[in-house]
């Protein structure tokens, strides 16, 4: 009787266990929120690293530093390591650390799995970046691994094949964990149309992952059975179809990319509302729009295909479909503005990033709506122009509402205020280089630049170079923002409470930082 | 770190001094010069105004009310939130402009699906990392690769300013011709990957894909040379592949049509005489830069674990007719293409006695380009 008297008096007062182990055996949702956003700003400087040496290439015609290999390795694995390492991880340290807060809750719902959803990173981006170590170096065959390109690979290529194979259950585990925290562990009162609009993004978002990530699983599977055992589902020599593989991909590939930001919706619609000091202009309508985007994200995949070579019909129908994403779309940046229309606004740095991520997002979501045309589609494809595009939409989409909610929530977590005048200098330095790296490859991509290539016609040098400074310059933003990051975890200003004046939402009752065991007891939700 | 710096040094002066070096650089689409680019042209630009448009309104109401409802300007907060009516508006007003925007979109994608009644065919098969041309009927087809002054410059570390070369990567040593004012329809198809091919002055690139056959179509309106690249990752070399059109008059055309014709028939006599295995050599040292180089390298060396080398390697020291068989046939399964189609008698017989005695090896035998004919 006394040992079990005694293990539940540990339970009571135990916090973080001492030590490194901490961070190996934590099931603590606070503990991996901090392992997945640290993760994460690594494999983002890692990933921007490739994307210095890829403009320092580009910096001038000629090839002068690297071979075109290369340099197809490092596109392929940039585009990786920032997607599945980058801001997929981050949301779901983000999400780690929000949800159980901001549904009242005292943990995530499966906290071992937690664990292991987190530790399976590491090992699996190990294994990704080890191909660059290996005969034949890392996969050179573009992100999207197309068939039969991808299949001429090094012996690196099974290895990503199994690092995509952990990425996938990692994601699915992490997108289990979130749907059973919603759904099982909200405060007493906390209906589904009163949780905040990060949860309900999220919600949506997990669902969409356990939908495509399977998908993915399979058509990477298909490739190393290819390769090695002789099937020819994507070889039309032995009966497959090359088109095929482009169709499962982009099933997986276009829900892929609403995964990536949908939760940055849900950022910015806490954002908005805080700093605007006036209640959200249409929750219900959000949440709608939200679900609308989802749906319709598994039935315009093609669009990413309109040059293969498809009847009319197919043609007509993903650009209908396609189009009609601007709707709901369009709902949500209505929405936002009219939140902040008649506020009493003030402009600290999350809303600084906040308002960047809505002018910016919607300069990316115009660039989309023009790669919807499908007769224009065939001018723009696989140009700059579509780099400029998803750029738009990942970096200052993305990454912005990423950036955004670090300022945001970072004096929650730490307890710290962060140096206002740093977050305003970063946001600034960010801004304007993002967009003298990304503006002018519009022009490059009209002008007839195709994307991946090393080298390039001498009249596209001068766009090209403007590129290349301003990728720098952002490149340089970044380490800032981790110097940022660093002193306020090392100290500062302490945070209240509340944090921000105008903030609404259960994370801003606790204190700062929030205790181990979120809430112990439900709060009460009115 | 030195080179480093006298590129930043040249880059950053000549993008500031020299703008009329690189004075015909583009900011927008180009119109083309067919019926199919005017019209894809105008919807491009129908849609970017109506982006535009759409922009000034949004970014409008939102530097206004950052301008006017900021609180150090006394703003007091509204409570207002939830409209329906706001929400049907911005739902239903979106969806018009798609509607008339999707219209002339649509009529576009159907003219451009009809391919029939076309005057002439030509099929263009994507090669790693070269184009093929064959004229359906007329029993010409030849290979288009970048030009040797483009790919000598482009190699790394070659030293040679790229603005000093004409039409840097967008040059080819045989380009397409076709004739002005033709329907001619373009099959579309590849040998190894998926390429695409495209001249923004036609205003499309369609995708070659290995298996597969596509279709496509141009009318050009005035004689030029028209320049383009391949659009697709195809590997190590996608960044060489350009294409090169020359649309000419149709007397012009006819007698290009007839030159080649007749350079067809003079190069199958050539191949039947012997040569010397010294000018065998000599022409397969050149062979061997256009073809084997990307992935088997300068000195034969390979890229180990996915290029093997060629340089003492059992095939190109073994038996020759193993030999001459990988060469024209290809090994299945690697990257490694058959060139039988791609090259000539003389080119093969060329290629591999140059492999056998160059490179670092030393077999000492030649093969005769008659032999390759036998084995065709």
């Amino acid at each position: 009787m006394t040992t079990v008297t005694d293990s539940h008096d540990d339970h009571h007062d135990h916090g973080p266990a001492k030590g490194w182990m901490r961070w190996i055996t934590t099931t603590n949702h606070k503990d991996i929120g901090t392992l997945y956003l640290v993760f994460a700003l690594i494999m983002f400087m890692l990933g921007g690293a490739m994307a210095m040496i890829i403009r320092l290439e580009l910096f001038q015609p000629g090839l002068q530093f690297i071979d075109p290999g290369f340099f197809n390795q490092l596109t392929t694995v940039h585009a990786l390591v920032m997607i599945f390492g980058g801001v997929m991880p981050a949301f779901v340290g983000l999400a780690n650390w929000m949800l159980p807060i901001m549904i009242g809750g005292p943990d995530m719902a499966l906290p071992r799995m937690n664990n292991w959803s987190f530790w399976i990173l590491p090992f699996a981006f190990a294994m990704l970046l080890g191909t660059f170590f290996m005969d034949g170096g890392a996969p050179a065959g573009g992100w999207t691994i197309y068939p039969p390109l991808v299949l001429q690979g090094g012996n690196g290529f099974p290895f990503m094949v199994f690092a995509i194979h952990m990425m996938g259950i990692s994601s699915v585990m992490g997108a289990i964990n979130v749907i059973v925290t919603i759904l099982n562990m909200r405060a007493p009162g906390m209906t589904l149309m009163k949780m905040p609009l990060f949860v309900w993004t999220w919600f949506i978002t997990a669902y969409l992952l356990i939908a495509v990530m399977p998908v993915l699983a399979g058509a990477v599977t298909m490739l190393l059975t290819d390769r090695f055992f002789d099937t020819s589902f994507f070889s039309a020599a032995g009966g497959g179809d090359p088109v095929l593989f482009q169709h499962i991909f982009w099933f997986f590939g276009h829900p892929e990319v609403y995964i990536l930001i949908l939760p940055a919706f849900g950022i910015v619609s806490s954002i908005i509302p805080t700093f605007a000091r006036k209640p959200l202009f249409g929750y219900s309508s959000m949440v709608y729009a939200t679900s609308s985007i989802a749906f319709l994200s598994f039935i315009v995949w093609a669009h990413h295909m309109f040059t293969v070579g498809m009847p009319l019909e197919g043609e007509l129908f993903f650009m209908y479909a396609t189009m009609l994403i601007a709707v709901p779309t369009g709902v949500k940046v209505f929405n936002w503005i009219s939140t902040m229309w008649k506020g009493s606004m003030t402009f600290e740095t999350p809303m600084l990033f906040a308002i960047g991520f809505v002018i910016m997002f919607t300069i990316g979501g115009f660039s989309g709506l023009m790669l919807a045309i499908a007769p224009a589609d065939f001018q723009y494809h696989d140009t700059y122009f579509v780099v400029a595009h998803f750029h738009y939409v990942l970096v200052t989409g993305a990454v912005y509402s990423i950036m955004a909610s670090v300022y945001y929530w970072i004096p929650k977590w730490t307890g710290n205020m962060y140096d206002e005048k740093l977050g305003q200098w970063h946001f600034w330095l960010s801004t304007v280089s993002v967009n003298v790296l990304f503006f002018p490859q519009h022009f490059l991509g009209l002008a007839g630049m195709p994307r991946r290539i090393p080298d390039y016609s001498v009249q596209f040098t001068e766009f090209n170079m403007w590129s290349s400074i301003g990728g720098f310059a952002f490149g340089l933003s970044q380490v800032f923002f981790c110097y940022i990051v660093y002193k306020t975890i090392k100290g500062g200003e302490k945070a209240t409470d509340e944090v921000w004046e105008g903030a609404d939402g259960l994370e801003w009752t606790l204190s700062s930082p929030p205790p181990y065991h979120s809430f112990t007891t439900a709060p009460e939700i009115k | 770190m030195n080179k480093l710096k006298q590129l930043f040094a040249a880059g950053i002066a000549s993008t500031f001094m020299s703008s009329v070096a690189y004075a015909e650089y583009g900011l927008n689409m180009p119109v083309g010069v067919t019926e199919t680019s005017r019209q894809i042209y105008d919807l491009h630009m129908l849609i970017l105004w109506v982006c535009v448009v759409i922009g000034v309104v949004v970014f409008g109401a939102m530097i206004y009310s950052m301008i006017y409802h900021r609180k150090s300007q006394g703003a007091v907060a509204s409570q207002f939130h939830e409209s329906m009516t706001a929400e049907i508006v911005w739902t239903v007003i979106p969806f018009i402009i798609l509607i008339v925007m999707a219209i002339p979109a649509t009529n576009v994608l159907i003219d451009m699906h009809d391919g029939s009644e076309s005057d002439m065919t030509v099929k263009v098969t994507g090669y790693q990392w070269k184009w093929r041309y064959e004229y359906i009927g007329e029993d010409v087809s030849f290979f288009s690769s970048l030009d040797a002054k483009s790919n000598e410059a482009r190699q790394v570390g070659s030293d040679i300013d790229p603005s000093t070369v004409e039409n840097y990567l967008l040059n080819v040593d045989h380009p397409l011709v076709i004739p002005v004012g033709k329907k001619v329809r373009f099959l579309l198809t590849a040998s190894d990957v998926i390429h695409s091919w495209w001249v923004p002055d036609f205003g499309w690139k369609k995708d070659a894909i290995p298996g597969f056959v596509n279709e496509a179509w141009v009318v050009v309106d005035e004689p030029g040379v028209y320049r383009g690249q391949c659009a697709e990752l195809c590997g190590r070399d996608h960044g060489f592949m350009p294409i090169v059109v020359e649309v000419k008059t149709e007397a012009d055309y006819a007698i290009w049509l007839a030159d080649q014709k007749n350079a067809a028939a003079a190069a199958k006599l050539a191949a039947i005489e012997d040569l010397d295995p010294r000018e065998l050599k000599r022409k397969g040292k050149k062979v061997y830069r256009a073809n084997c180089v990307a992935c088997h390298q300068k000195k034969g060396e390979g890229v180990p674990g996915v290029f093997p080398a060629i340089k003492g390697s059992a095939i190109a020291t073994g038996d020759i007719n193993e030999h001459i068989n990988i060469i024209m046939n290809g090994k299945a399964g690697t990257a490694m293409a058959g060139f039988k189609d791609q090259l000539s008698d003389v080119e093969l017989a060329a290629v591999v006695t140059y492999q056998r005695n160059s490179l670092g090896n030393k077999v000492g035998d030649a093969v005769q380009p008659a032999e390759i004919a036998v084995l065709r």
